[in-house]
């Protein structure tokens, strides 16, 4: 981007307009989001964009650095019982809230038996089910007070789990584990996210929340790191128009965009080369395979084949203007708790006609004639997909299988695969929810509901069901690499793309490091001149 | 007239009940609920979710709750903005709606006579070919092809102006919009009023009137234009309540917290209440303009009366 004085000028101008209240020696940063939040409320919400604003405004009993590692927050230190059923947490003793209460281990007590009542109707509370008999409390046949987690004293925290869970603490990043202000949320009931009534212990507070617009948050004095916070204050701005977001940037009245327009990847490219952050995602683009429906398709060679002739890297250049990688393996590469050389499907590097001939090669010995077979393909409704699923159908063609293309709108889409629609292939993404394979590999066990393809294999069962035990990280590890195997040999669904972070970020943002989660809390950031 | 304005808003009633009606019902026809995500709920949950937002009881017990609060002009708690009662969110983003929807219609309807009118003077002049082409182009654009075009050359290549952002107190914001806003409109009261300028300038009262030896000026204006006004205000009701109400397109484009948006992010989100709320407000909206639109006949065509 080049400075042009008059520009910033009015740009300057601009800020300010929005900003009149306040002083112009405020650094404020303009951060783009993928959409506004369904509510503030972190036990009601469960997206990305939502965690992207609850972070700003509370900090939790761990955190993650610039780098998207875990590291500790509001808890100075932790013990692990040697069963690994026991967490106990030392929380510091300067965590405040913005109104200068202390933060004590009731205000997570309140948090965590909150999000489990069933009155609470809270749509991520799963997430928290490895703590003890937090199942049972929502639906209704324990109380609240049962729940394992126990208040020892101000500053000690005790949870309690089911069995091991060797990527807990990874699970406490995620937003539904941040606490409340307990005394806030009693008196105010469903109000206590309004501004002026919410009180945070994070780096920031909330300022206003206007829908479609933004949200502004100041820094929070209060915050026991708060001399080390170099933003003073944040408009967090919903993008629901990638393009819009970009103009903005350009303009110089976006520092950050979360998100960029896939079509004019050529175009950032070249014009915003230093601005352009695209690194990979916790996320796989995969395509299940009803393995139950009678025929073809039950059988592992013939899915194998599918997998063999799909291209990734055309797929991936050529739709998704690399907004999207290549994928060979239901988990994502870098995720932590994994083995060193993850399993990936062998011919990754096998070229394409080569693929073909095996292909076909594998259709004859499960005795599928060319042009015998005919899949029904379905996606939901963005061209993107539209554009991934042609592709795929034709490269199909080329091993004599006919497809034809169904596209259905977003709302129903999911229902309809989980409740066992009559499909052949269809179109699924997996965000992880922490950096773990468990949460990756755990979609294809029996009776899951994200198991679309109704794959069973009871040898991959029991593999999860070791892992979920094994306390040891490395042997877990190897664990759970067996059962991908046994994943990538069916290939009941199958992997094709590995989804990416993509954001535009100004040159005068300085502290942004890509990094797997992609999380970027504001408190690691600062603007320059 | 205040007996016919009375008659008319009372016969809206009955309108906007079926309005209601329909759409409460249609809306729960499409496939999907407002809890159902990409990752589905647990079960256990998703009851406990219908329990909270009174989706669990029977359809009819739903509408008759709804009908009842909305008597008591409550339209109900959005079920994807949570922070947010659909009456919050209107109160927010009605006031940006109808400031930009009345700036545009006021240029759109001041610029647009004021060309309609000179193209209709200056017939088959080159004027008029430039007015009628210059219309034709604003029909045929797109909002969404004016609006980001607008945003980048004058908010990325120029700097002059925001590409995009929101503020209620500073007119700079609302330039770019307002314009994108105004000027398909421009274009089409143009054409209208030199349509029915050109016919009136020839009509038997205008003839009158210059037999009489009036000004030219008073000929048109008070006898050509007036009468030439008719069509104009009758597209620019509709339009007006069409404007006011906010623009999807517009708003998603530029970054505006307006009403125009709720619409279509609470059609896809499933969000009954904010559809159903934004209905309503729609319904009033084209019931109001419709009225006062036939109100002012009667001050431009002395033939229409009510009463």
């Amino acid at each position: 981007m080049t400075a042009h004085p008059f520009r910033t000028g009015l740009c300057a101008l601009a800020l300010l307009a929005g900003t009149t209240t306040l002083a112009s020696a405020q650094v404020t940063l303009v951060r783009g989001n993928d959409t506004d939040p369904a509510t503030l409320d972190h036990h009601l919400t469960s997206s990305v964009a939502e965690s992207r604003i609850l972070h700003d405004l509370y900090e939790g009993l761990v955190i993650q650095n610039a780098k998207g590692e875990v590291e500790p927050g509001d808890a100075e230190s932790w013990e692990i019982s040697e069963d690994g059923l026991t967490y106990t947490f030392k929380l510091r003793q300067d965590a405040k809230w913005s109104n200068g209460d202390p933060v004590t281990a009731g205000d997570y007590l309140f948090a965590f038996r909150r999000i489990m009542t069933p009155a609470t109707a809270a749509g991520y509370a799963s997430i928290l089910f490895p703590v003890l008999n937090a199942e049972a409390i929502t639906a209704g046949q324990k109380q609240p007070d049962e729940l394992g987690v126990e208040a020892v004293d101000d500053h000690t925290l005790k949870i309690t789990l089911n069995a091991p869970t060797p990527y807990f603490l990874e699970l406490l990043t995620h937003q539904t584990a941040l606490p409340l202000h307990q005394t806030t949320v009693e008196a105010e009931g469903s109000n206590f996210t309004r501004a002026g009534v919410m009180v945070t212990n994070g780096a920031y507070m909330l300022e206003s929340f206007t829908p479609n617009d933004r949200i502004v948050m100041v820094k929070n004095p209060n915050f026991r790191d708060a001399d080390t916070v170099q933003i003073d204050r944040i408009e967090w701005t919903p993008f629901e128009d990638r393009a819009t977001c970009l103009r903005r940037f350009e303009a110089g009245e976006v520092h950050i965009c979360s998100d960029v327009p896939a079509e004019q990847m050529s175009y950032m490219r070249e014009n915003l080369p230093t601005n352009l952050r695209i690194a990979p995602y916790l996320g796989t683009y995969y395509l299940p395979v009803k393995t139950t429906n009678e025929g073809p398709l039950s059988d592992p060679r013939v899915r194998q084949a599918i997998s063999m002739v799909i291209d990734r890297d055309f797929i991936a250049e050529e739709v998704w203007q690399e907004t999207m990688l290549p994928a060979y393996s239901l988990v994502p590469p870098g995720i932590a708790n994994y083995v060193a050389e993850p399993p990936m499907l062998d011919y990754a590097e096998t070229d394409l006609l080569d693929r073909e001939d095996q292909a076909k090669a594998l259709l004859e010995e499960a005795g599928v004639a060319e042009g015998s077979l005919t899949l029904d393909l379905r996606y939901n409704t963005s061209e993107n997909n539209k554009n991934t699923m042609t592709a795929v159908a034709d490269m199909l063609k080329n091993i004599g299988i006919n497809a034809t293309l169904n596209e259905m709108e977003g709302a129903g889409y999911f229902n309809y695969l989980r409740e066992d629609g009559p499909f052949d292939m269809v179109r699924a993404g997996w965000i992880g929810d922490y950096s773990d394979p468990q949460n990756f590999l755990y979609l294809n066990q029996s009776g899951v509901s994200f198991n679309y393809s109704k794959w069973t294999n009871e040898e991959y069962d029991r593999l999860m069901q070791e892992a979920s035990t094994t306390l040891d990280l490395a042997a877990r590890a190897e664990i759970l690499a067996d059962a991908e195997r046994i994943f990538l040999a069916e290939v009941p669904s199958i992997p094709i793309l590995t989804y990416s972070s993509r954001a535009l970020v100004s040159d005068r943002v300085q502290g942004w490091e890509d990094n797997l989660p992609d999380v970027h809390y504001t408190r690691w950031l600062s603007l320059s001149e | 007239m205040l007996r016919y304005t009375l008659r008319r808003l009372a016969s809206a009633v009955p309108t906007v009940f079926i309005i209601v009606t329909l759409t409460f019902f249609m809306i729960r026809l499409a496939p999907g609920g407002p809890f159902d995500l990409e990752r589905p709920l647990d079960p256990l949950i998703m009851a406990n979710l219908n329990r909270a937002y009174n989706l669990d009881g029977s359809l009819w017990s739903q509408y008759l709750t709804y009908l009842g609060n909305l008597l008591q002009g409550d339209l109900g708690p959005s079920f994807t903005r949570r922070d947010f009662s659909v009456n919050d969110l209107f109160a927010t983003g009605l006031p940006v709606s109808i400031l930009l929807g009345s700036l545009a219609l006021l240029l759109a309807t001041v610029i647009g006579v004021i060309l309609g009118a000179i193209a209709a003077l200056r017939q088959n002049s080159s004027l008029d070919y430039a007015i009628v082409g210059l219309a034709t182009f604003g029909i045929t654009t797109p909002n969404f092809v004016v609006a980001p075009l607008l945003s980048l050359f004058f908010g990325v290549l120029l700097g002059w102006l925001p590409a995009g952002g929101w503020s209620q107190t500073d007119p700079i914001y609302w330039v770019l919009p307002v314009l994108t806003l105004a000027l398909p409109q421009v274009a089409v009261i143009a054409r209208l009023v030199r349509g029915a300028t050109v016919e009136a300038l020839r009509s038997n009262h205008v003839r009158t009137a210059r037999a009489y030896g009036l000004p030219a000026r008073t000929v048109v204006i008070k006898h050509a234009l007036r009468a030439a006004m008719l069509p104009a205000v009758s597209y620019l009701g509709p339009t007006a309540a069409g404007l006011l109400t906010g623009s999807v397109v517009v708003e998603t484009i530029f970054g505006l917290p307006g009403i125009g948006r709720y619409f279509v992010q609470g059609a896809l989100g499933r969000d009954y209440t904010l559809v159903m709320g934004t209905v309503v407000v729609i319904a009033l909206f084209v019931i109001v303009f419709n009225l006062i639109v036939d109100l002012l006949y009667t001050f431009l065509d002395p033939r229409v009366r009510y009463d």
